[in-house]
């Protein structure tokens, strides 16, 4: 064997790599202030009018005020409450009936279309009849929430228990296993993943919903202070308001995202 | 408890797919059923097993199964099948929680078969974190727990690489020897077939039906890959299914 190696030759270009983004954590964080920085920049230095856009500094003492009013534990007690019960009871319903309809013939021939039917409306467009049915106080509101969650909620379980891997299932017969406690057990678990993914959807759909219905009527709840916000063009209490929307979307996106680091550890 | 198979035929529809099978499976033997792709193996198994119904034809269970067996017949399956949500000792406790047994009962089932499958030290480990060939092994502990009349085994080893199922059949070999137990073992690989089988079952294309039994009467222990008359019987088997296995390759597929 030589031991002389060829002098000449190109390296084999590289064409790998990409396609699999790894984002830095802080980035996020420096592009929000960063922003901010130059929106306060710009306000402070006239290029930007108080007319158009009130700086972010003004938003924050608005807000402010409104905490040392006591008014903001109000606001965001009537929405939070709003929102959790609408959305809980819009999401376990859901879940019952989007499980039915993964596991019963008769459930799938009966609802599906149901569903299919009433999805696409705009439950905001129904609150004037919700008004009617529920009353003007917080059952129309938090119906409309649950309306609009449930049918997200339907369409993502059924979809995940028809995705359960069947293999699963077969095991889970072939063990003798009782009927109740393959769907425990097997198909619930299963279509987790599922279930998660349309929870964030239906979470996000429930926070608009919240908004709409209390700038409808409501006397307290953020939605409500948007509004009058709006109606007085206080533009700095608007962004306070607005701001505070999206720490709830945040908010209640990080809670899905811890539930379903704890609830899918199982994952690859 | 021996299974005696009784003229079974299973038509999906129109297709004809077996055809007359007539077939022991004695207790405490390991029987292979081998035959070329698409010649309805898969399906003979989920039939001895009661997964689904032949057209025509019964299984039978002669005789009554062991005192203590929970599930007479039991699957290993090929893609292990097991729940990637609980740990080692939980996929095997699953099967267990149906059955009248106390939470001490059952713990010291678990950890027997664990034992036997040598996976004790993987006990709280979730199956992300194991190779294939560690989730077949928690699959055949999943499989002992119940205490099997028969088992059904349905390619155990054909989604694992060729060192890791020797590895696994002498393992199968070891607790065969240990403890004997009775098997329906299918499989494409003629190799497996041939080391584990008491009687090799070699199906016709389809509609499958029975080509030959060939009888092995070397003791399971005795078997290495290189056994020279094993190599003999492998060059039989295969050929007698060359010629099946050829035509098959070439058929459409019925969807």
């Amino acid at each position: 064997m030589s031991e002389q190696k060829p002098q000449t030759g190109t390296p084999v270009p590289f064409r790998g790599g990409g396609f699999a983004p790894k984002p830095p954590r802080i980035v996020g964080l420096v592009v929000f202030v960063v922003l901010i920085a130059i929106w306060e920049w710009g306000s402070q230095s006239g290029w930007i009018s108080q007319l158009v856009l009130p700086a972010p500094s003004e938003a924050f003492t608005a807000f402010k005020e409104l905490a040392a009013s006591g008014n903001l534990w109000k606001h965001v007690s009537a929405s939070v409450s709003r929102l959790v019960i609408g959305w809980t009871a819009g999401t376990l319903l859901g879940l019952l009936v989007g499980i039915s309809i993964g596991l019963f013939s008769l459930a799938r021939a009966g609802l599906m279309p149901l569903v299919s039917a009433i999805f696409p409306i705009p439950k905001i467009a129904l609150l004037p009849l919700f008004i009617i049915w529920f009353g003007i106080g917080e059952g129309s509101k938090v119906a409309t929430i649950l309306f609009g969650t449930f049918f997200p909620t339907v369409i993502a379980v059924t979809g995940g228990v028809d995705n359960v891997d069947r293999g699963l299932i077969r095991m889970g017969q072939s063990f003798g296993m009782k009927w109740t406690s393959i769907v425990r057990k097997i198909i619930l678990p299963g279509a987790m993943p599922a279930i998660l993914s349309g929870c964030r959807i239906s979470a996000s759909i429930a926070i608009v919903l919240l908004v709409a219905a209390e700038m409808i009527g409501a006397e307290f709840g953020i939605g409500a202070y948007v509004l009058l916000a709006g109606s007085l063009m206080a533009t700095d209490q608007l962004i306070a308001g607005v701001a505070m929307l999206s720490v709830l979307g945040l908010s209640v996106a990080w809670l899905i995202g811890r539930a379903e680091k704890w609830l899918l550890n199982w994952r690859t | 408890m021996d299974l005696s198979l009784r003229d079974i035929t299973h038509v999906y529809d129109e297709l004809e797919v077996l055809s007359g099978i007539e077939l022991e499976i004695p207790h405490g033997q390991i029987v292979c059923i081998i035959g070329p792709s698409g010649c309805g193996k898969s399906t003979l198994l989920r039939l001895i097993g009661g997964l689904e119904r032949p057209t025509r034809g019964s299984v039978l269970q002669i005789g009554d199964p062991p005192e203590g067996s929970l599930s007479p017949l039991t699957y290993i399956f090929q893609d292990f099948a097991l729940l990637p949500w609980r740990t080692v000792a939980g996929n095997v406790s699953l099967v267990l929680e149906d059955q009248p047994l106390g939470a001490r009962e059952r713990e010291e089932r678990i950890a027997g078969v664990l034992a036997r499958t040598k996976l004790s030290d993987f006990h709280d480990v979730l199956p992300k974190q194991l190779s294939g060939g560690m989730k077949q092994r928690v699959a055949i502990a999943r499989a002992l727990a119940v205490d099997p009349a028969v088992l059904l085994m349905d390619e155990p080893l054909s989604a694992l690489d060729s060192q890791t199922s020797e590895l696994l059949i002498d393992d199968l070999v070891e607790l065969w020897t240990r403890e004997p137990f009775t098997a329906c073992y299918v499989t494409h690989n003629l190799g497996e077939a041939v080391r584990l089988g008491h009687r090799v079952v070699v199906l016709s294309r389809r509609p499958g039906a029975i080509r030959e039994i060939v009888e092995i009467d070397i003791p399971l222990a005795e078997r290495t890959a290189t056994h020279p008359k094993l190599e003999d019987l492998r060059q039989h088997l295969w050929n007698l299914m060359r010629e099946e296995a050829q035509a098959a390759d070439k058929e459409l597929a019925h969807v």
